[in-house]
Protein backbone atom coordinates (compact mmCIF):
# COMPACT_ATOMS: atom_id res chain seq x y z
CA UNK A 1 0.00 0.00 0.00
CA UNK A 2 2.90 2.33 0.65
CA UNK A 3 4.57 1.37 -2.60
CA UNK A 4 2.85 3.98 -4.72
CA UNK A 5 3.37 6.79 -2.25
CA UNK A 6 5.52 9.49 -3.71
CA UNK A 7 7.11 12.04 -1.42
CA UNK A 8 5.98 15.62 -1.88
CA UNK A 9 8.62 17.73 -3.57
CA UNK A 10 8.58 20.21 -0.73
CA UNK A 11 6.34 20.52 2.30
CA UNK A 12 4.01 23.46 2.16
CA UNK A 13 5.52 26.58 3.58
CA UNK A 14 2.21 28.40 3.95
CA UNK A 15 2.46 28.42 7.73
CA UNK A 16 5.67 30.43 7.52
CA UNK A 17 3.96 33.41 6.04
CA UNK A 18 0.89 33.34 8.27
CA UNK A 19 -0.19 36.05 10.74
CA UNK A 20 0.52 39.36 9.07
CA UNK A 21 -1.58 42.39 10.07
CA UNK A 22 -4.45 41.16 7.87
CA UNK A 23 -5.00 38.32 10.36
CA UNK A 24 -5.39 40.84 13.19
CA UNK A 25 -7.91 42.85 11.17
CA UNK A 26 -10.02 39.81 10.29
CA UNK A 27 -9.95 38.65 13.91
CA UNK A 28 -11.22 42.04 15.09
CA UNK A 29 -13.92 41.96 12.43
CA UNK A 30 -15.04 38.49 13.56
CA UNK A 31 -15.30 39.60 17.20
CA UNK A 32 -17.23 42.69 16.13
CA UNK A 33 -19.67 40.56 14.13
CA UNK A 34 -20.09 38.23 17.11
CA UNK A 35 -20.80 41.26 19.34
CA UNK A 36 -23.39 42.64 16.91
CA UNK A 37 -25.17 39.31 16.50
CA UNK A 38 -25.32 38.66 20.23
CA UNK A 39 -26.62 42.20 20.87
CA UNK A 40 -29.25 42.55 18.15
CA UNK A 41 -30.43 39.00 17.49
CA UNK A 42 -32.18 38.74 20.85
CA UNK A 43 -30.65 35.29 21.48
CA UNK A 44 -30.42 34.51 25.22
CA UNK A 45 -26.97 34.38 26.78
CA UNK A 46 -27.09 30.60 27.28
CA UNK A 47 -27.33 30.22 23.51
CA UNK A 48 -24.88 32.92 22.43
CA UNK A 49 -23.01 34.82 25.14
CA UNK A 50 -21.55 38.20 24.21
CA UNK A 51 -17.76 38.48 23.78
CA UNK A 52 -17.31 40.55 26.95
CA UNK A 53 -19.24 37.95 28.95
CA UNK A 54 -16.88 35.26 27.69
CA UNK A 55 -13.90 37.48 28.50
CA UNK A 56 -15.13 37.98 32.07
CA UNK A 57 -15.71 34.25 32.48
CA UNK A 58 -12.21 33.64 31.11
CA UNK A 59 -10.63 35.88 33.77
CA UNK A 60 -12.72 34.26 36.50
CA UNK A 61 -11.70 30.75 35.48
CA UNK A 62 -8.10 31.86 35.17
CA UNK A 63 -8.12 33.56 38.57
CA UNK A 64 -9.57 30.60 40.52
CA UNK A 65 -7.00 28.28 38.93
CA UNK A 66 -9.62 26.05 37.31
CA UNK A 67 -8.74 26.85 33.74
CA UNK A 68 -5.03 26.33 34.25
CA UNK A 69 -5.60 22.99 35.97
CA UNK A 70 -7.81 21.61 33.19
CA UNK A 71 -5.56 23.02 30.48
CA UNK A 72 -2.56 21.39 32.11
CA UNK A 73 -4.36 18.03 32.19
CA UNK A 74 -5.39 18.22 28.55
CA UNK A 75 -1.97 19.44 27.49
CA UNK A 76 -0.24 16.55 29.27
CA UNK A 77 -2.58 14.06 27.60
CA UNK A 78 -1.95 15.66 24.21
CA UNK A 79 1.82 15.71 24.62
CA UNK A 80 2.11 12.21 26.07
CA UNK A 81 -0.16 10.85 23.35
CA UNK A 82 1.74 12.70 20.65
CA UNK A 83 5.06 11.46 21.99
CA UNK A 84 4.09 7.80 22.39
CA UNK A 85 2.14 7.72 19.12
CA UNK A 86 5.04 9.30 17.24
CA UNK A 87 7.65 7.00 18.75
CA UNK A 88 5.61 3.90 17.89
CA UNK A 89 4.78 5.18 14.40
CA UNK A 90 8.37 6.13 13.56
CA UNK A 91 9.69 2.75 14.74
CA UNK A 92 7.08 0.76 12.84
CA UNK A 93 7.26 3.07 9.82
CA UNK A 94 11.02 2.63 9.62
CA UNK A 95 10.66 -1.15 9.71
CA UNK A 96 8.02 -1.01 6.97
CA UNK A 97 10.16 1.28 4.83
CA UNK A 98 13.16 -1.02 5.11
CA UNK A 99 11.51 -4.42 4.70
CA UNK A 100 9.05 -5.38 1.98
CA UNK A 101 8.32 -8.60 3.82
CA UNK A 102 7.42 -6.76 7.00
CA UNK A 103 5.29 -4.36 4.99
CA UNK A 104 3.35 -7.25 3.50
CA UNK A 105 2.86 -8.73 6.94
CA UNK A 106 1.51 -5.66 8.71
CA UNK A 107 0.15 -3.37 5.99
CA UNK A 108 -3.26 -5.12 5.67
CA UNK A 109 -3.87 -4.73 9.41
CA UNK A 110 -2.81 -1.12 9.35
CA UNK A 111 -5.12 -0.30 6.47
CA UNK A 112 -8.00 -2.17 8.11
CA UNK A 113 -7.34 -0.39 11.40
CA UNK A 114 -7.89 2.90 9.61
CA UNK A 115 -11.46 1.85 8.92
CA UNK A 116 -12.12 1.92 12.68
CA UNK A 117 -13.28 5.39 13.66
CA UNK A 118 -11.26 6.14 16.80
CA UNK A 119 -14.01 8.49 17.95
CA UNK A 120 -16.44 5.57 17.98
CA UNK A 121 -14.22 3.26 20.00
CA UNK A 122 -13.24 5.98 22.46
CA UNK A 123 -16.04 4.90 24.86
CA UNK A 124 -14.69 1.37 24.73
CA UNK A 125 -11.19 2.53 25.59
CA UNK A 126 -12.55 4.55 28.50
CA UNK A 127 -14.46 1.48 29.76
CA UNK A 128 -11.35 -0.67 29.47
CA UNK A 129 -8.76 1.75 30.81
CA UNK A 130 -10.80 3.93 33.14
CA UNK A 131 -11.70 7.63 33.13
CA UNK A 132 -8.19 8.73 34.10
CA UNK A 133 -5.47 10.15 31.88
CA UNK A 134 -4.27 6.86 30.46
CA UNK A 135 -7.30 6.23 28.25
CA UNK A 136 -6.95 9.76 26.77
CA UNK A 137 -3.26 9.36 26.12
CA UNK A 138 -4.07 6.13 24.32
CA UNK A 139 -6.73 7.77 22.15
CA UNK A 140 -4.31 10.59 21.25
CA UNK A 141 -1.58 8.10 20.42
CA UNK A 142 -3.92 6.08 18.19
CA UNK A 143 -5.09 9.16 16.31
CA UNK A 144 -1.55 10.46 15.84
CA UNK A 145 -0.14 7.09 14.83
CA UNK A 146 -1.26 6.69 11.23
CA UNK A 147 -0.34 10.04 9.67
CA UNK A 148 3.08 9.93 11.31
CA UNK A 149 3.56 6.33 10.16
CA UNK A 150 2.72 7.14 6.55
CA UNK A 151 5.05 10.14 6.55
CA UNK A 152 7.85 8.09 8.08
CA UNK A 153 7.50 5.44 5.37
CA UNK A 154 7.42 8.04 2.61
CA UNK A 155 10.32 9.98 4.12
CA UNK A 156 12.62 7.01 4.62
CA UNK A 157 11.82 5.57 1.18
CA UNK A 158 12.61 8.90 -0.44
CA UNK A 159 16.25 8.92 0.74
CA UNK A 160 18.19 9.07 -2.55
CA UNK A 161 19.94 5.81 -3.49
CA UNK A 162 23.17 7.61 -4.54
CA UNK A 163 23.53 8.93 -0.99
CA UNK A 164 23.14 5.37 0.30
CA UNK A 165 25.87 4.35 -2.15
CA UNK A 166 28.08 7.14 -0.85
CA UNK A 167 27.63 6.02 2.76
CA UNK A 168 28.36 2.42 1.83
CA UNK A 169 31.47 3.32 -0.16
CA UNK A 170 32.68 5.07 3.00
CA UNK A 171 31.82 1.92 4.95
CA UNK A 172 29.37 3.65 7.27
CA UNK A 173 27.79 1.51 9.98
CA UNK A 174 24.04 0.92 10.25
CA UNK A 175 23.85 3.47 13.07
CA UNK A 176 25.82 6.07 11.11
CA UNK A 177 23.53 5.62 8.12
CA UNK A 178 20.46 6.17 10.29
CA UNK A 179 21.87 9.15 12.12
CA UNK A 180 23.72 10.96 9.37
CA UNK A 181 21.63 10.05 6.34
CA UNK A 182 18.15 8.69 6.96
CA UNK A 183 17.07 10.91 9.85
CA UNK A 184 18.11 14.23 8.28
CA UNK A 185 16.88 13.19 4.84
CA UNK A 186 13.47 12.08 6.12
CA UNK A 187 13.07 14.96 8.56
CA UNK A 188 11.10 17.35 6.31
CA UNK A 189 8.42 14.76 5.59
CA UNK A 190 8.48 13.50 9.17
CA UNK A 191 7.92 16.98 10.58
CA UNK A 192 5.03 17.41 8.14
CA UNK A 193 3.45 14.34 9.73
CA UNK A 194 4.12 15.69 13.19
CA UNK A 195 2.40 18.95 12.27
CA UNK A 196 -0.75 17.04 11.34
CA UNK A 197 -0.36 14.78 14.38
CA UNK A 198 -0.11 17.70 16.80
CA UNK A 199 -3.54 19.08 15.90
CA UNK A 200 -5.09 15.61 15.72
CA UNK A 201 -3.77 14.85 19.18
CA UNK A 202 -5.77 17.75 20.64
CA UNK A 203 -8.92 16.34 19.02
CA UNK A 204 -8.13 12.92 20.48
CA UNK A 205 -7.77 14.26 23.99
CA UNK A 206 -11.03 16.20 23.84
CA UNK A 207 -12.96 13.26 22.43
CA UNK A 208 -11.68 11.09 25.27
CA UNK A 209 -12.57 13.69 27.85
CA UNK A 210 -16.05 14.18 26.44
CA UNK A 211 -16.67 10.45 26.70
CA UNK A 212 -15.71 10.22 30.32
CA UNK A 213 -13.28 12.14 32.46
CA UNK A 214 -13.05 14.06 35.69
CA UNK A 215 -10.52 16.63 34.48
CA UNK A 216 -9.47 18.42 31.33
CA UNK A 217 -10.91 20.96 28.91
CA UNK A 218 -13.31 18.43 27.37
CA UNK A 219 -14.59 17.69 30.86
CA UNK A 220 -14.95 21.44 31.39
CA UNK A 221 -17.06 21.73 28.22
CA UNK A 222 -19.28 18.90 29.43
CA UNK A 223 -19.90 20.23 32.95
CA UNK A 224 -20.39 23.83 31.81
CA UNK A 225 -22.92 22.64 29.25
CA UNK A 226 -24.81 20.80 32.00
CA UNK A 227 -25.02 24.04 33.99
CA UNK A 228 -26.03 26.11 30.93
CA UNK A 229 -22.84 28.09 31.55
CA UNK A 230 -22.38 28.64 27.82
CA UNK A 231 -19.80 31.37 28.36
CA UNK A 232 -17.62 28.75 30.06
CA UNK A 233 -18.09 26.39 27.10
CA UNK A 234 -16.79 29.18 24.89
CA UNK A 235 -13.84 29.72 27.23
CA UNK A 236 -12.93 26.02 27.08
CA UNK A 237 -13.31 25.83 23.31
CA UNK A 238 -11.23 28.97 22.76
CA UNK A 239 -8.53 27.58 25.06
CA UNK A 240 -8.51 24.38 22.98
CA UNK A 241 -8.08 26.41 19.81
CA UNK A 242 -5.17 28.29 21.38
CA UNK A 243 -3.65 24.99 22.49
CA UNK A 244 -3.84 23.50 19.00
CA UNK A 245 -2.44 26.67 17.42
CA UNK A 246 0.42 26.76 19.92
CA UNK A 247 1.34 23.13 19.19
CA UNK A 248 1.17 23.77 15.47
CA UNK A 249 3.35 26.81 16.01
CA UNK A 250 5.92 24.81 17.93
CA UNK A 251 6.22 22.28 15.10
CA UNK A 252 6.38 25.06 12.51
CA UNK A 253 9.17 26.65 14.55
CA UNK A 254 11.02 23.34 14.67
CA UNK A 255 10.74 23.10 10.89
CA UNK A 256 12.12 26.60 10.52
CA UNK A 257 15.06 25.80 12.81
CA UNK A 258 15.86 22.33 11.50
CA UNK A 259 15.11 22.78 7.81
CA UNK A 260 16.76 26.12 7.10
CA UNK A 261 18.78 24.34 4.40
CA UNK A 262 15.73 23.97 2.21
CA UNK A 263 14.25 27.43 2.70
CA UNK A 264 13.19 28.80 -0.66
CA UNK A 265 14.20 32.33 -1.53
CA UNK A 266 11.30 34.25 -2.96
CA UNK B 1 58.19 -0.90 -11.47
CA UNK B 2 56.20 -0.99 -8.23
CA UNK B 3 53.75 -3.72 -7.30
CA UNK B 4 50.12 -3.09 -8.20
CA UNK B 5 47.86 -1.59 -5.56
CA UNK B 6 44.82 -3.13 -7.23
CA UNK B 7 44.63 -6.40 -9.10
CA UNK B 8 41.45 -7.42 -10.91
CA UNK B 9 41.10 -11.01 -12.12
CA UNK B 10 38.38 -12.21 -14.45
CA UNK B 11 35.64 -10.00 -13.09
CA UNK B 12 32.22 -10.80 -14.58
CA UNK B 13 28.76 -9.55 -13.70
CA UNK B 14 25.42 -10.84 -14.88
CA UNK B 15 22.30 -8.97 -13.82
CA UNK B 16 19.26 -11.19 -13.42
CA UNK B 17 16.49 -10.44 -15.89
CA UNK B 18 13.69 -12.40 -17.49
CA UNK B 19 15.69 -14.22 -20.16
CA UNK B 20 18.79 -15.75 -18.73
CA UNK B 21 20.43 -12.66 -17.29
CA UNK B 22 22.02 -9.55 -18.68
CA UNK B 23 25.78 -9.80 -18.97
CA UNK B 24 27.29 -6.44 -18.04
CA UNK B 25 30.93 -7.25 -17.61
CA UNK B 26 32.89 -10.15 -19.07
CA UNK B 27 36.11 -11.39 -17.48
CA UNK B 28 37.80 -8.04 -16.94
CA UNK B 29 41.41 -8.38 -15.80
CA UNK B 30 43.89 -5.59 -15.19
CA UNK B 31 46.16 -4.10 -12.54
CA UNK B 32 46.64 -0.57 -11.27
CA UNK B 33 49.94 0.61 -9.81
CA UNK B 34 50.19 3.10 -6.93
CA UNK B 35 49.76 6.74 -7.94
CA UNK B 36 48.67 5.76 -11.40
CA UNK B 37 45.80 7.58 -13.10
CA UNK B 38 43.83 5.00 -15.07
CA UNK B 39 40.80 5.80 -17.19
CA UNK B 40 38.25 3.20 -18.18
CA UNK B 41 36.78 4.27 -21.49
CA UNK B 42 33.78 2.74 -23.12
CA UNK B 43 30.41 3.37 -24.73
CA UNK B 44 27.34 3.47 -22.52
CA UNK B 45 26.30 -0.03 -21.58
CA UNK B 46 29.86 -1.33 -21.50
CA UNK B 47 29.64 -2.00 -17.79
CA UNK B 48 32.21 0.59 -16.79
CA UNK B 49 30.10 2.02 -13.98
CA UNK B 50 29.36 -1.53 -12.89
CA UNK B 51 33.09 -2.16 -12.63
CA UNK B 52 33.50 0.87 -10.38
CA UNK B 53 30.56 -0.12 -8.20
CA UNK B 54 32.10 -3.55 -7.65
CA UNK B 55 35.43 -2.06 -6.63
CA UNK B 56 33.64 0.33 -4.26
CA UNK B 57 31.96 -2.64 -2.60
CA UNK B 58 28.47 -1.59 -3.70
CA UNK B 59 27.92 -4.64 -5.88
CA UNK B 60 29.09 -8.24 -5.73
CA UNK B 61 30.63 -9.73 -8.89
CA UNK B 62 29.07 -12.88 -10.36
CA UNK B 63 32.53 -14.36 -10.76
CA UNK B 64 36.14 -13.29 -10.59
CA UNK B 65 37.87 -11.36 -7.85
CA UNK B 66 39.87 -8.26 -7.03
CA UNK B 67 42.42 -7.55 -4.35
CA UNK B 68 43.79 -4.34 -2.94
CA UNK B 69 47.35 -4.42 -1.66
CA UNK B 70 47.18 -3.96 2.08
CA UNK B 71 43.70 -5.38 2.62
CA UNK B 72 40.46 -3.44 2.76
CA UNK B 73 41.10 -0.07 1.13
CA UNK B 74 39.87 3.37 2.03
CA UNK B 75 37.79 4.55 -0.88
CA UNK B 76 37.06 8.03 -2.13
CA UNK B 77 34.27 8.06 -4.67
CA UNK B 78 32.92 10.79 -6.92
CA UNK B 79 29.63 10.16 -8.67
CA UNK B 80 28.07 11.49 -11.87
CA UNK B 81 26.03 13.92 -9.82
CA UNK B 82 27.75 15.75 -7.00
CA UNK B 83 25.66 13.74 -4.57
CA UNK B 84 26.03 16.20 -1.71
CA UNK B 85 23.83 16.08 1.36
CA UNK B 86 21.54 19.10 0.93
CA UNK B 87 21.21 19.58 4.70
CA UNK B 88 24.96 20.02 5.13
CA UNK B 89 26.99 23.07 4.13
CA UNK B 90 29.87 22.67 1.68
CA UNK B 91 32.34 22.30 4.56
CA UNK B 92 30.11 19.87 6.48
CA UNK B 93 29.79 17.73 3.37
CA UNK B 94 33.55 17.49 3.20
CA UNK B 95 33.89 16.52 6.88
CA UNK B 96 31.47 13.58 6.47
CA UNK B 97 34.07 10.85 5.72
CA UNK B 98 36.12 12.04 8.71
CA UNK B 99 33.09 11.96 11.00
CA UNK B 100 32.37 8.42 9.91
CA UNK B 101 35.91 7.52 10.97
CA UNK B 102 35.20 9.04 14.36
CA UNK B 103 37.49 12.04 13.99
CA UNK B 104 36.92 14.84 16.47
CA UNK B 105 34.95 17.79 15.05
CA UNK B 106 37.56 20.53 15.17
CA UNK B 107 40.32 18.44 13.63
CA UNK B 108 37.90 17.35 10.91
CA UNK B 109 36.99 20.94 10.13
CA UNK B 110 40.63 21.95 9.86
CA UNK B 111 41.32 19.11 7.40
CA UNK B 112 38.19 19.97 5.42
CA UNK B 113 39.30 23.59 5.27
CA UNK B 114 42.58 22.46 3.67
CA UNK B 115 40.52 20.62 1.05
CA UNK B 116 38.39 23.73 0.43
CA UNK B 117 41.62 25.54 -0.38
CA UNK B 118 42.89 22.70 -2.57
CA UNK B 119 39.77 22.81 -4.75
CA UNK B 120 39.64 26.62 -4.65
CA UNK B 121 36.34 27.16 -2.88
CA UNK B 122 37.44 29.66 -0.22
CA UNK B 123 34.50 31.78 0.81
CA UNK B 124 31.91 29.12 0.02
CA UNK B 125 32.46 26.94 3.12
CA UNK B 126 29.09 27.67 4.67
CA UNK B 127 27.03 27.66 1.47
CA UNK B 128 24.21 25.15 1.14
CA UNK B 129 24.61 22.80 -1.84
CA UNK B 130 21.54 24.37 -3.50
CA UNK B 131 23.49 27.64 -3.68
CA UNK B 132 26.47 26.07 -5.50
CA UNK B 133 26.86 25.85 -9.27
CA UNK B 134 27.33 22.43 -10.86
CA UNK B 135 31.09 22.87 -11.14
CA UNK B 136 31.41 24.08 -7.55
CA UNK B 137 29.30 21.23 -6.24
CA UNK B 138 31.50 18.73 -8.09
CA UNK B 139 34.60 20.37 -6.54
CA UNK B 140 33.07 19.83 -3.12
CA UNK B 141 32.45 16.20 -4.09
CA UNK B 142 36.11 15.82 -5.11
CA UNK B 143 37.24 17.42 -1.85
CA UNK B 144 34.99 15.02 0.07
CA UNK B 145 36.49 12.06 -1.79
CA UNK B 146 40.04 13.17 -0.92
CA UNK B 147 39.67 14.40 2.66
CA UNK B 148 40.09 11.04 4.41
CA UNK B 149 43.27 10.28 2.47
CA UNK B 150 41.86 7.32 0.52
CA UNK B 151 43.99 4.54 -0.93
CA UNK B 152 42.21 4.84 -4.24
CA UNK B 153 39.96 7.41 -5.86
CA UNK B 154 37.06 6.02 -7.90
CA UNK B 155 35.55 8.57 -10.28
CA UNK B 156 32.34 7.65 -12.07
CA UNK B 157 31.99 10.09 -14.99
CA UNK B 158 32.43 12.93 -12.51
CA UNK B 159 32.04 15.69 -15.07
CA UNK B 160 29.27 14.13 -17.13
CA UNK B 161 26.63 16.50 -15.83
CA UNK B 162 28.64 19.69 -16.41
CA UNK B 163 28.56 21.95 -19.44
CA UNK B 164 31.46 21.64 -21.90
CA UNK B 165 33.39 24.72 -20.76
CA UNK B 166 33.12 23.91 -17.07
CA UNK B 167 34.07 20.31 -17.81
CA UNK B 168 37.32 21.32 -19.53
CA UNK B 169 38.18 23.66 -16.69
CA UNK B 170 37.58 20.79 -14.27
CA UNK B 171 40.02 18.61 -16.22
CA UNK B 172 42.83 21.05 -15.50
CA UNK B 173 41.68 21.31 -11.90
CA UNK B 174 41.63 17.55 -11.41
CA UNK B 175 45.00 17.22 -13.16
CA UNK B 176 46.46 19.83 -10.79
CA UNK B 177 44.90 18.18 -7.72
CA UNK B 178 46.20 14.80 -8.80
CA UNK B 179 49.70 16.20 -9.25
CA UNK B 180 49.50 17.72 -5.78
CA UNK B 181 48.14 14.65 -4.01
CA UNK B 182 49.47 11.78 -6.09
CA UNK B 183 46.53 9.50 -5.48
CA UNK B 184 45.82 6.30 -7.33
CA UNK B 185 42.84 7.10 -9.54
CA UNK B 186 40.48 4.90 -11.47
CA UNK B 187 38.13 7.01 -13.55
CA UNK B 188 35.29 5.97 -15.77
CA UNK B 189 34.42 8.11 -18.76
CA UNK B 190 33.02 7.96 -22.27
CA UNK B 191 35.02 10.94 -23.46
CA UNK B 192 38.22 10.20 -25.35
CA UNK B 193 39.51 13.74 -24.83
CA UNK B 194 38.91 13.50 -21.09
CA UNK B 195 40.71 10.15 -20.84
CA UNK B 196 43.75 11.33 -22.81
CA UNK B 197 44.00 14.64 -20.99
CA UNK B 198 44.00 13.03 -17.55
CA UNK B 199 45.21 9.44 -17.66
CA UNK B 200 48.51 7.58 -17.58
CA UNK B 201 46.74 4.59 -19.03
CA UNK B 202 43.43 4.06 -20.77
CA UNK B 203 41.51 0.80 -20.70
CA UNK B 204 38.95 0.49 -23.46
CA UNK B 205 35.85 -1.58 -22.77
CA UNK B 206 33.73 -3.02 -25.57
CA UNK B 207 29.97 -2.78 -25.94
CA UNK B 208 27.99 -5.02 -23.55
CA UNK B 209 29.13 -7.36 -22.21
CA UNK B 210 32.12 -5.17 -21.42
CA UNK B 211 35.47 -6.76 -22.19
CA UNK B 212 38.85 -5.05 -22.09
CA UNK B 213 39.87 -4.54 -25.67
CA UNK B 214 42.80 -2.17 -25.39
CA UNK B 215 45.24 -1.14 -22.66
CA UNK B 216 46.89 2.04 -23.92
CA UNK B 217 49.73 3.86 -22.16
CA UNK B 218 49.36 7.63 -22.54
CA UNK B 219 52.87 8.96 -22.97
CA UNK B 220 51.96 12.63 -23.08
CA UNK B 221 54.21 14.85 -20.93
CA UNK B 222 52.97 16.32 -17.67
CA UNK B 223 51.84 18.80 -16.55
CA UNK B 224 49.43 18.80 -19.44
CA UNK B 225 48.21 22.08 -20.77
CA UNK B 226 45.24 22.87 -22.95
CA UNK B 227 47.36 23.28 -26.10
CA UNK B 228 48.54 19.68 -25.82
CA UNK B 229 45.11 18.60 -27.00
CA UNK B 230 45.85 20.01 -30.44
CA UNK B 231 49.18 18.21 -30.97
CA UNK B 232 49.65 15.48 -33.55
CA UNK B 233 50.54 12.86 -30.94
CA UNK B 234 47.36 13.54 -28.99
CA UNK B 235 45.43 13.12 -32.22
CA UNK B 236 47.16 9.83 -32.96
CA UNK B 237 46.32 8.42 -29.53
CA UNK B 238 42.74 9.67 -29.86
CA UNK B 239 42.40 7.84 -33.19
CA UNK B 240 43.69 4.61 -31.64
CA UNK B 241 41.11 4.83 -28.86
CA UNK B 242 38.36 5.72 -31.28
CA UNK B 243 39.13 2.68 -33.43
CA UNK B 244 39.20 0.43 -30.36
CA UNK B 245 35.76 1.62 -29.29
CA UNK B 246 34.24 0.96 -32.71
Amino acid sequence: MFMDMKPPRKPSRLSRRALPWTAVVSLCAAILAWELVSRFSGLPAFILPAPERVAVRFWQALADGNLLLHTAVTLSEVLLGLLSGTVAAVALGYAIAKSRLFERLVAPYLVASQAIPIVAIAPLLVIWFGPGMFSKVLICALIVFFPVLVNTVVGVRAVPQPLHDLMRSLRATRGQIIRRLEVPAALPVLLGGLRIGATLSVIGAVVGELVGADQGLGFLVNTARGLYDTAMVFVAVLTLILLALALYGVVALMEKKLLSWQEVHE
Amino acid sequence: MSDPILTVRGLSVTFPDNNGGLEALDAASFAVRPQEFVCVLGPSGSGKSTLLRILAGLLAPTSGSFTFAGGVPRIGMVFQQSNLMPWRTALENITLPLELQGMEGNTARIKAQEMIELVGLQGFESNWPRDLSGGMAQRVAIARALVHDPDILLLDEPFGSLDALTRERMWSELSRIWQARRKTVLMVTHSIGEALFLADRVLVLTQRPGRIKLDLAVDLPRPRADEMRYTAHFGKLARKLKEAIE
